[in-house]
């Protein structure tokens, strides 16, 4: 034990001693955090819209106003024909064109029906989603007044409300995203870079031939790690609570508690790469391709899982980051419980039982 | 008594490619300084890692202080004391740090071996708090012999300890090593350096995997006694061309300002200065000279090819 | 007399207040195989790389292949040829490729590397090892191709940083007589090591302590000098006295 103790203080030096190192792990988080949240934000404000008003009456006007008082759009130009549509788009001074048809008004109130057509640029779907669903969301507030003064009986009233994530924001997507990101960085690649440190400078060779059990060497070298990780997660989820404004739903502790079975998993995958790789380079590498872009592709955090063709869906599966990335959805979006999310954890309790076991049978004794 | 014990040790790599060692013996004795002397590449190395329980060999067994080196494993790790040819402590820690660290990782502490490492130890004392990455070759080198020896152990192995070392720094190190021998401990020492071979007891030459000879120095020189000369003259280059075209020379080399030139059996030192002056050498200088070990590992590699 | 290829003249470089190199003098000649010894820490490395036209003196005059280290540096660079047996050739390019390589670097033109890279590879015996990693290589072959490669584009001085260390002696006397066939053709060697049956085989040798020359000589003058029987115990004798280093 005494042993065990001195190992995880000199890894704590290592660590300590190799500042740049240090800044980067450390400051990752704050930086990604920042850029995702500010510079990537895929949150629209602002956007541009063009207005094809055919009916040119109160109900009409009343819309387009309110269109362009939201803090999400501001009506740009006033088009006369469908011929001019192609234009604005082409020209980018639009994403949105907006065409109401005759007689709008009269459409609503005799019928209680009215078309309107939204026009996006798909040429960028995510956004062109984003701002038609701006936009469709201002027409329904629109109609459930109309309905309310007229407090018409049997009215169906259909509501396509955004759960959890009313303003759309992108945050809760991507602060998730960064913590699946960070913890698979640090605790996998780091930890199998540091190890493997120890076989290319030679230092393997002597704690080899020495009676300490190497599988103790190995193991103390995670524990500054899960240290650093913990940190990130925590420096992550101030910044989102303080910075981007988003809140826990859910239990802090239940978070904490899952984000070190994250950590430990990351880590256990560590232990892994590092008892297969000779050198700091493959290890790097080997993280970079295996795990990291993995963690970006699968987890569902860039791209929607259920787009993805069958086998891909499939082998997302095994994708620990996939497993993270939900429970914290869960659990920081939804505000659910443990039982929500007790799949999740059983699933991420078994991989890591699975690739610490692997990575213990893997490793050498001996040097070949 | 026999402390280290190797027996037909075959090693191969790359799926048996690359030979290693070639079918191997030996022994060292209790208390011995034993020198494993071969260029880079002789297999010196991987007979090391094999007697400190690294490498498992292809065929043959090994032991040391009558311990299997692939069976007894744990045994042996914990009684013997290596320094591997590459400097491999943590450059990122300090001299103290090094030390109580190796301590530690071999259940023991620096106060309790002190007396074992003091000599060595008080050199680089003053330096205490630097950190290993900033230290001389010839400080890294007694530092690493410290880290080594700080659990007392029964058999010592150095490989290459000396190499990146200057001179003054290597005969404090052989001194070093000759104290440690008076307290017992068994060494196995391997290095390039032919010159280095007279501070051990007795000496493998080794090359190419296999085992030249095996004997106290003197012996093995005086076991492969040759005609030796040493020759000067004035324009050296030329010299040595012309003693190499010389057919009737079994072999020339050069040795420092001179060339070591070995004549077969019945020729006298009168057919070198004929045949310099013939060639239009001035300044001749011809000596018949006692075989080094050099001159004689030189003959052991003539011979085995 | 033949001329100086290097001169220098109380050559000084300081670190803050530390003095690596203390106002040293001394000249090679032509066609010379001058050894520069050391202990570690005696300032060896920082002298060789001044002359080397990598680090510029605080004082003093020095001058390589009759060009200013001050001020002639980047021809300097052009005129010299380095070996170190720390960064050589490399080991995942074939023997072939390296020597392309380093000619290239030179400004070798496409048929002179092509015809100089057939002749060395002929001169060197490496016909079976030419399209081989040079990973794969012995040391000794290593030492020879790198030192090759050194000289391909007929350097005035070649500086050589410990070229000989680990390698069998009759490899290791192989290696010296291409040195000696260097310095017949003219190119001067410029030998750092610290290994003394290495200084043995050079024309002078001189030994630095604390910044400064202690010493410099043939190797039997020093050996007489110093009544002694090798290089070895000449260089203890004067490293002894060492008040800095370590």
């Amino acid at each position: 034990m005494k042993t065990f103790v001195a190992f995880i203080r000199k890894e704590f030096w290592h660590v300590l001693r190799d500042t740049r190192s240090l800044v980067i792990l450390l400051g990752l988080p704050v930086v990604m955090m920042i850029l995702f949240g500010f510079a990537l934000s895929s949150e629209v404000k602002n956007s541009n819209v063009a207005i094809l008003d055919y009916s040119n009456d109160d109900a009409s006007r009343l819309l387009i106003d309110r269109i362009d008082q939201s803090q999400y759009f501001s009506v740009k130009e006033r088009l006369t024909s469908e011929a001019q549509i192609e234009r604005v788009f082409r020209r980018g001074e639009a994403r949105l064109v907006i065409i109401f048809p005759q007689n709008f008004q009269e459409d609503l109130s005799h019928t209680n029906q009215a078309q309107v057509r939204f026009i996006g640029d798909a040429s960028d779907p995510n956004t062109s989603n984003i701002v038609i669903n701006y936009a469709s969301s201002i027409f329904r507030d629109y109609q459930n007044e109309l309905t309310e003064q007229k407090k018409l009986p049997y009215t169906i009233e259909t509501e396509t409300r955004m759960l959890y994530n009313p303003q759309l924001k992108s945050s809760y997507n991507f602060v998730p995203g960064v913590m699946t990101l960070i913890l698979m960085l640090l605790g996998a690649m780091m930890t199998s870079v540091s190890i493997v440190k120890e076989k290319e400078t030679g230092t393997m060779e002597i704690l080899l031939v020495s009676p300490m059990r190497p599988l103790l060497v190995v193991l103390s070298k995670a524990v500054p790690y899960l240290f650093l990780c913990f940190i990130d997660v925590v420096i992550i989820l101030l910044l989102a609570v303080f910075l981007l404004d988003m809140p826990i739903r859910g239990s802090l502790p239940l978070l904490l508690a899952e984000s070190l079975l994250f950590i430990l998993t990351t880590l256990s995958l560590g232990l892994l790469v590092s008892a297969v790789v000779d050198s700091q380079q493959t290890a790097m590498f080997l993280s970079l391709v295996g795990f990291l872009m993995p963690a970006l592709v699968f987890s569902g955090f860039m791209f929607p899982i259920e787009n993805m063709p069958l086998p891909l869906q499939i082998v997302s599966n095994i994708v620990p980051t996939k497993w993270y990335y939900s429970i914290v959805r869960a659990i920081m979006v939804k505000g659910l419980g443990f039982s929500y999310v007790a799949k999740q954890t059983l699933i991420l309790a078994v991989m890591t039982v699975v690739y610490l076991t692997v990575a213990i049978r893997k490793f050498k004794i001996r040097l070949a | 008594m026999s402390t280290v014990r190797v027996e037909n040790i075959k090693k191969t790599y790359e799926k048996g490619q690359v030979l290693a060692l070639d079918d191997v013996s030996f022994e060292v004795k209790s208390g011995e300084l034993f020198g494993l002397i071969g260029p880079d590449g002789a297999g010196k190395t991987s007979l090391f890692r094999i007697l400190t329980t690294l490498l498992v060999p292809d065929a043959g067994r090994a032991e040391v202080a009558g311990l299997d080196v692939v069976k007894d494993l744990w045994k042996i790790r914990q009684i013997v004391g290596y320094m591997p040819g590459k400097f491999s402590l943590y450059q990122d820690l300090s001299i103290e740090e090094n030390l109580n660290f190796f301590a530690t990782v071999f259940n023991t502490t620096v106060a309790k071996n002190y007396h074992l490492i003091e000599e060595i130890y008080v050199q680089i004392e003053p330096f205490k708090h630097r950190l290993a990455g900033k230290l001389s070759g010839g400080m890294k080198q007694k530092l690493a012999l410290c880290c080594a020896l700080i659990h007392e152990p029964k058999v010592l192995f150095l490989d290459e300890p000396t190499t990146g070392v200057d001179p003054v720094s290597r005969k404090e190190f052989w001194d070093m090593l000759d104290r440690l021998k008076a307290r017992g401990i068994t060494i196995v020492v391997s290095t390039p350096y032919m010159d280095e071979a007279s501070r051990c007891d007795r000496i493998a030459l080794i090359q190419k995997g296999k085992i030249l000879e095996l004997d106290t120095l003197e012996q093995i020189i005086a076991r492969h006694a040759q005609n030796l000369y040493a020759v000067d003259a004035d324009n050296r280059y030329n010299l040595m061309n012309d003693l190499r075209k010389n057919t009737e020379i079994v072999s020339a080399f050069a040795f420092g300002e001179e060339q070591h030139v070995t004549l077969p059996p019945h020729f006298q030192d009168e057919y070198l200065s004929a045949f310099l002056k013939e060639k239009g050498h001035t300044g001749i200088k011809v000596r018949k000279i006692a075989p080094t070990i050099e001159d004689t590992f030189i003959k052991l590699m003539l011979e085995n090819q | 007399m033949t001329k100086s290829v290097i001169h220098t003249e109380g050559l000084t470089r300081k670190f803050g207040d530390f003095v690596a190199v203390n106002a040293i003098t001394f000249d090679v000649k032509e066609g010379e195989i001058f050894g520069f010894l050391g202990a570690n820490g005696a300032g060896k490395t920082t002298a060789m790389r001044i002359l080397c036209g990598l680090l510029e003196p605080t004082s003093g005059k020095a001058s390589v292949a009759g060009y200013d280290v001050y001020r002639q540096n980047e021809e300097i660079k052009k005129h010299i040829g380095y070996m170190s047996q720390k960064f050589s050739l490399y080991e995942n390019l074939t023997v072939r490729e390296n020597i392309q390589f380093f000619g290239g670097i030179y400004g070798l033109t496409r048929k002179e590397l092509r015809e100089k890279t057939a002749v060395l590879i002929e001169r060197l015996g490496l016909n079976q090892e030419a399209d081989k990693l040079v990973g794969s290589l012995p040391l000794g072959w290593k030492q020879k191709i790198s030192f090759s490669v050194a000289i391909l584009h007929r350097p005035k001085v070649v500086f050589l940083d410990e070229p000989t260390g680990g390698v069998d002696p009759i490899t290791r006397r192989q290696f010296w007589d291409m040195i000696y066939e260097a310095a017949h053709e003219g190119i001067t060697v410029f030998v750092t090591t610290h290994y003394m049956d290495e200084a043995e085989y050079c024309d002078r040798v001189s030994i630095m302590v604390d910044g400064t020359i202690a010493a410099l000589d043939t190797p039997s003058g020093l050996k007489k000098q110093f009544q002694v029987e090798s290089m070895d115990e000449v260089f203890l004798q004067l490293a002894r006295g060492a008040k800095r280093g370590e």
